[in-house]
C-alpha cells in the first residue's frame, strides 16, 4: 500500500532525471529507428479482438489489424474501407422497405497471410459476434440483425427484424470489425474466450500486424506487406505501450518526446500547457459526443431501504426531494458551467445544455439559457416550492433536508468539478457529500459492488458518455422506462437516473422507424430536450477526445467517431 | 531548588523524574519533542491565526505563488494552501494517534496474553497468523463497503468515516506489535526478578503489570512510533482509492496525492503537506527512540 503511494512521485522523479533531451528531429530520414512508431496508450490492451472487450484501449489497439466495412472520419461522415463503396436506398444498397443492407466488397483485398478476403469471411464475423454464448461486446450494434449471409464472394447482405432507416451498426466503425473465418473458425460460441492465440494475434486485412502481444503491457506490430494500397503504411514496425497514468503519459509525449503519441490526456488544463510549453509535441483535440453530465437519481437510494435500494418499481419508490421538479431545476441553474470549464478543461471542453451535442444535425439548440447561472432565480424556486432555509443554512421542507451524495470516479479533474458544484450549490441552501470511487470499481459493472454507476446508491452522480458513430438512436433508447438497472437485468439497465416519461418512450419508437432527414432530426432533439428539461441528466460539459502527438509525427488526423488510429496508414514523419 | 536536591545518586526519585533525566540527555528526542510540539501547535492553533477557509473556491486566485494572504500559495481551484495543510494535519495526527492507540492496545494485549499464558499461546499466535495472512486491500473494502452506510447514518459523514478509518486500521495493524510483546515477555517471564516475585506470591495480574509490562515497554514503544506512520500512509492509501473521507476532506496523504501532478507549477502544494508527513514521523521516531533509551531499566544509568 505504501508503494502505492510513492510510486507516482518517484516515478516522475526518476523520470525527470532520465529523460535527459535528445534530439529526435535530427534522425536522418529512413533509418529504421525513424520508420519506427511509439504510441502510448495509459491503459494497457489486455485483447486484440474488439468483439470480446468493450474497452476502448482494446478495440483501438485492434484496429491497426482488422478493419470494418467502412469508417467514420473525422468529419463523422462515413468512408468505405473494405467496402467498394456506402449502400444507401439511392444505389439500391439498402432495401426498399429498410430491412436489409447489401454491402459490395472492394476486389483485391488480401489477408495479411495472402490469402484473399470474401464475403464468408464477414458472414462469418456476423455469426461469431450474434452467437448468444460468445459474450460479444459489439452486440448493440448488431440490434435487430436477423442474419448476415454471403451472396456470393464479393456480396453480402445483413436482413433485419424490423425496417431498420438506420442499418449502419454492423461493420462500420472500428468495434465491428470483419475476422477471418479461416482462423477463427474454431472460436465460436462459448470457445470465443479460449482461442487465446486467435485473440492475441488475429489476422488483419489492416495495415499493421501483431508481431508480440503481451497482455496488459505492450504490442508490438510490423508493416503489413499486402496491404491494399501501395507505399503504405509509412511506419514499418509500431509499438504500442500501455500503463501509467493520463499525466504521465501526456509528459511523455510533449516533455521527454520518448513516445510519438499518447491518448485520452485528461489532465488540467495549466498542467497541459506546461507541458505543451516544452516545445516537443501538440496537442490534439476532437469534439464527438462526449458529455461530462450529472446523473439525478429519481428513485429512493436510502441506505435503509435494504434491497429496494434505488430501485424504480414502477415509480413506487420516488426519491424524496430530486422527484420535485424545481429541485432538479434549481440543481441546474445554480451551476456556472463556464467556471467548471475553465478549471478543469480549458480548451478541451465547452459548456453544454444537451446530452447530445453533435453531430449539429441532432443538437438541439433548445436549452441555451443553461450556460448563463442564475442563483437568484434558482433560489427563487426553491422558495416557490417550499424549501425554505432552515437555521443551519439548508434548505428543508416537511423535515426532509436538501442534503445531496455526489458521486464520482477517482480523477483530479472530477474532484475539481466535484468542489465547485459543492460551493455553487452551498449557495442555494443544498447541501452537499462528496464521495470519489476508483475507476475500476464505478465503471466495473460488477453485480456484487454497491459502488458501481449502475447501482447508483447516492443522489447525483457524474461521469462522461457518448455513442459510437453518429447516430443516436441506439445511445438515446437506452434511457426509456423500462432499462431501469435493477436484479431483474443484472444491474445492466442502461436508464441511470431511472426518469420515465410516457411521451419519450413513445418518441423512441417514431425514432426506430423513422429514416434519416429533418423528421429524425426533430424527434431526436426533442427527446434530447425532455431528458435535459425534465432535468433527469444536467449536462455539465461537452468534452473533446484529447491526445498528443510529437512534432515529427505528420498526418494524424483527430477523429472522436472512431478509433482514434483510424488512419495510422497515412501517419509519417 | 537546589538545596532539595543535591546531586546525590541515592536521593530517593520517582520512575518518571528518572525518566526524565535520561531522557532530556537524548538530543535527537528532545529535538523531536521540540518538532512534533511545533506541528502540533501550528495544525491546532494555526487556523486561530490565519483564518482562512480550507474548503473555499477562489477561482480568481488559482495557482498563486505565495503572498501575504496566501503564505504557501493556492492550489489549481483557488484554495489556501497554508489552510489545507492545517487542516489536513489535524485529521492525520488524529486518525495517525488513534488508530496506533488501538492498533497498541490490542497487539500488547494479545502478545502479552499469548506469552505469559502458554495455554492461550498456540490459539492467539495462531489468531494473529491468521490475521497476518489476510490481504490488506481486499479486507478494508469489505469492511468499508459492509459499515460505511450504517456509520453514516449513526454518526454523519465525517464522524462515521473518521470511526471507521481508525478502526480498520487498527484492526489491520496490531499483528507486528503482538509478536513481538509476545517474544519479550516469553524471555522477560523466564528472568529470576519474575521467580522473585512469584516465590512471595505475587498474583499473576500484579506480575504482569509490574514487571513484565515496564520490562517490555521498549519494543512497544518502537512499534508505536512506527504505526503513526503506517497510518497516515494507509489513511491516505484509502482515500485514494475513495474509501477514506470525502475527496474536499483534506488529509496529509491526499494533499501530497492531488498535489503531485503540479509539482513543477506550484511546489507548495507537495513540498509542505510531504514535509509534514516527513518530519512528523521522523520526530515521533525519534521520541520513540528516546523514550526506549529512558524507559529501559538496563540502559537508564541511576
Amino acid at each position: 500500500m505504501k508503494l502505492r503511494h510513492s510510486t507516482p512521485l518517484i516515478a516522475m522523479i526518476l523520470f525527470m532525471a532520465a529523460c535527459a533531451p535528445d534530439d529526435a528531429e535530427t534522425v536522418p530520414e529512413d533509418t529504421v529507428e525513424n520508420r519506427h512508431l511509439n504510441i502510448l496508450y495509459w491503459q494497457a490492451a489486455s485483447i486484440v479482438n474488439p468483439y470480446l472487450s468493450g474497452g476502448t484501449k482494446d478495440i483501438e489497439a485492434a484496429s491497426l489489424v482488422v478493419e470494418p466495412l467502412a469508417h467514420y472520419d473525422d468529419n463523422a461522415g462515413m468512408v468505405p474501407i473494405l467496402a467498394a463503396e456506402i449502400p444507401t436506398v439511392e444505389n439500391g444498397g439498402v432495401a426498399e422497405d429498410l430491412r436489409s443492407i447489401t454491402w459490395k466488397l472492394k476486389p483485391g483485398i488480401v489477408w495479411s497471410d495472402g490469402t484473399p478476403l470474401t464475403a464468408h469471411d464477414v458472414a462469418f464475423s456476423g455469426a461469431y459476434c450474434l452467437d448468444e454464448q460468445a459474450g460479444c461486446a459489439a452486440l448493440a450494434s448488431f440490434t435487430d440483425v436477423a442474419a448476415v449471409k454471403a451472396v456470393d464472394d464479393h456480396t453480402v447482405r445483413i436482413t433485419f427484424d424490423v425496417a431498420k432507416p438506420w442499418p449502419y451498426g454492423p461493420f462500420v466503425g472500428s468495434l465491428t470489425p470483419v475476422i477471418q473465418r479461416e482462423q477463427f473458425q474454431d472460436c465460436l460460441g462459448a470457445r470465443a474466450q479460449e482461442c487465446t492465440a486467435q485473440n492475441f494475434g488475429p489476422i488483419g486485412t489492416g495495415p499493421f500486424k501483431v508481431d508480440d502481444f503481451r497482455a496488459n503491457d505492450v504490442i508490438n506490430y510490423s508493416a503489413n506487406e499486402r496491404f491494399r494500397e501501395p507505399g503504405k503504411p509509412w511506419f514499418r514496425t509500431v509499438t504500442l505501450k500501455g500503463g501509467g497514468d493520463a499525466a504521465s503519459a501526456a509528459r511523455a509525449v510533449l516533455e521527454t518526446g520518448e513516445y510519438d503519441y499518447a491518448w485520452n490526456l485528461q489532465v488540467e488544463p495549466e498542467v497541459l500547457a506546461q507541458m505543451v510549453a516544452a516545445g516537443k509535441g501538440q496537442v490534439l483535440m476532437g469534439f464527438g459526443s462526449q458529455v461530462e453530465r450529472l446523473m439525478v437519481n429519481q428513485t429512493n437510494d436510502d441506505s435503509n431501504l435494504g434491497e429496494r435500494r434505488s430501485l424504480y418499481l414502477d415509480g413506487a419508490n420516488p426519491h424524496p426531494f430530486l422527484s420535485d421538479p424545481a429541485v432538479r431545476h434549481a440543481l441546474s441553474l445554480a451551476i456556472d458551467r463556464e467556471v467548471l470549464v475553465e478549471a478543469g478543461y480549458g480548451d478541451a471542453g465547452r459548456p453544454t445544455c444537451n446530452v447530445v451535442p453533435a453531430p449539429s444535425r441532432y443538437a438541439s439548440v433548445a436549452n441555451e439559457a443553461c450556460k448563463t447561472p442564475d442563483p437568484a432565480e434558482a433560489n427563487r424556486i426553491l422558495d416557490e416550492a417550499g424549501w425554505v432555509s432552515g437555521t443551519d443554512g439548508v434548505r428543508a421542507k416537511d423535515g426532509t433536508r436538501l442534503s445531496i451524495l455526489y458521486q464520482t470516479s477517482t480523477n483530479s479533474v472530477r474532484q475539481a468539478t466535484q468542489a465547485l458544484v459543492k460551493q455553487m450549490w452551498d449557495a442555494i441552501g443544498v447541501e452537499t457529500e462528496l464521495r470519489n470511487i476508483d475507476g475500476a470499481v464505478f465503471f466495473g459493472a460488477d453485480p456484487a459492488s454497491p459502488d458501481t454507476f449502475q447501482k447508483f446508491f447516492a443522489d447525483v452522480q457524474m461521469y462522461t458518455n457518448n455513442f459510437q458513430g453518429t447516430d443516436p438512436e441506439v445511445y438515446m433508447a437506452g434511457w426509456v422506462c423500462d432499462q431501469d438497472p435493477g436484479p431483474h437485468n443484472q444491474w445492466l439497465g442502461t436508464n441511470i437516473p431511472r426518469g420515465c416519461s410516457a411521451e419519450y418512450d413513445d418518441l423512441v419508437e417514431q425514432l426506430s422507424t423513422t429514416p434519416p432527414g429533418d423528421d429524425r432530426a426533430r424527434i431526436a432533439k426533442r427527446l434530447n430536450d425532455i431528458i435535459v428539461q425534465n432535468h433527469y441528466m444536467i449536462p455539465l460539459i461537452w468534452r473533446a477526445a484529447v491526445s498528443a502527438r510529437s512534432n515529427s509525427l505528420m498526418g494524424v488526423r483527430m477523429n472522436p467517431w472512431d478509433s482514434e488510429l483510424w488512419n495510422i496508414a497515412d501517419w509519417h514523419r | 531548588m537546589p538545596t532539595e536536591l543535591p546531586d546525590n545518586p541515592r536521593t530517593h526519585r520517582s520512575l518518571w523524574v528518572d525518566v526524565w533525566l535520561t531522557f532530556r540527555q537524548h538530543t535527537g528526542a528532545l529535538i523531536g519533542v521540540g518538532v512534533f510540539s511545533t506541528i502540533v501547535l501550528a495544525v491546532f492553533l494555526g487556523p486561530f491565526v490565519h483564518d482562512v477557509d480550507p474548503q473555499y473556491l477562489d477561482l480568481q486566485a488559482r495557482n498563486q505563488g505565495v503572498s501575504l494572504s496566501h503564505p504557501l500559495g493556492t492550489d489549481n481551484l483557488g484554495r489556501d494552501t497554508l489552510a489545507q495543510v492545517f487542516a489536513g494535519g489535524r485529521i492525520s495526527l488524529a486518525v495517525g494517534f488513534a488508530a496506533m492507540f488501538l492498533s497498541l492496545v490490542l497487539g500488547t494485549a494479545v502478545g502479552t496474553l499469548a506469552g505469559y499464558f502458554r495455554r492461550l499461546d498456540g490459539p492467539l499466535m495462531r489468531f494473529t497468523d491468521l490475521f497476518l495472512a489476510l490481504p490488506l486491500l481486499p479486507l478494508l473494502l469489505v469492511i468499508i463497503m459492509l459499515f460505511r452506510d450504517t456509520l453514516r447514518n449513526a454518526f454523519g459523514p465525517e464522524t462515521g468515516i473518521f470511526l471507521l478509518i481508525v478502526f480498520v486500521i487498527g484492526i489491520t495493524s496490531w499483528m507486528q506489535t503482538a509478536r513481538i510483546v509476545r517474544g519479550e515477555v516469553l524471555a522477560i517471564k523466564e528472568r529470576e526478578f519474575i521467580t522473585a516475585a512469584r516465590s512471595i506470591g505475587t498474583r499473576e495480574r500484579r506480575i504482569v503489570s509490574r514487571h513484565i509490562l515496564p520490562n517490555a515497554l521498549s519494543p512497544i514503544m518502537v512499534s508505536a512510533t512506527l504505526g503513526i506512520a503506517n497510518a497516515i500512509i494507509t489513511e491516505s492509501a484509502l482515500s485514494f482509492l475513495g474509501l477514506g473521507f470525502p475527496p474536499d476532506f483534506p488529509t496529509w496523504g491526499r494533499l501530497l496525492f492531488d498535489g503531485a501532478n503540479f509539482i513543477t507549477i506550484t511546489p507548495a502544494r507537495v513540498l509542505w503537506p510531504g514535509l509534514a508527513i516527513s518530519l512528523t514521523v521522523l520526530s515521533v521516531n525519534y521520541i520513540g527512540d528516546g523514550l526506549r533509551d529512558a524507559l529501559d531499566p538496563r540502559l537508564r544509568d541511576t
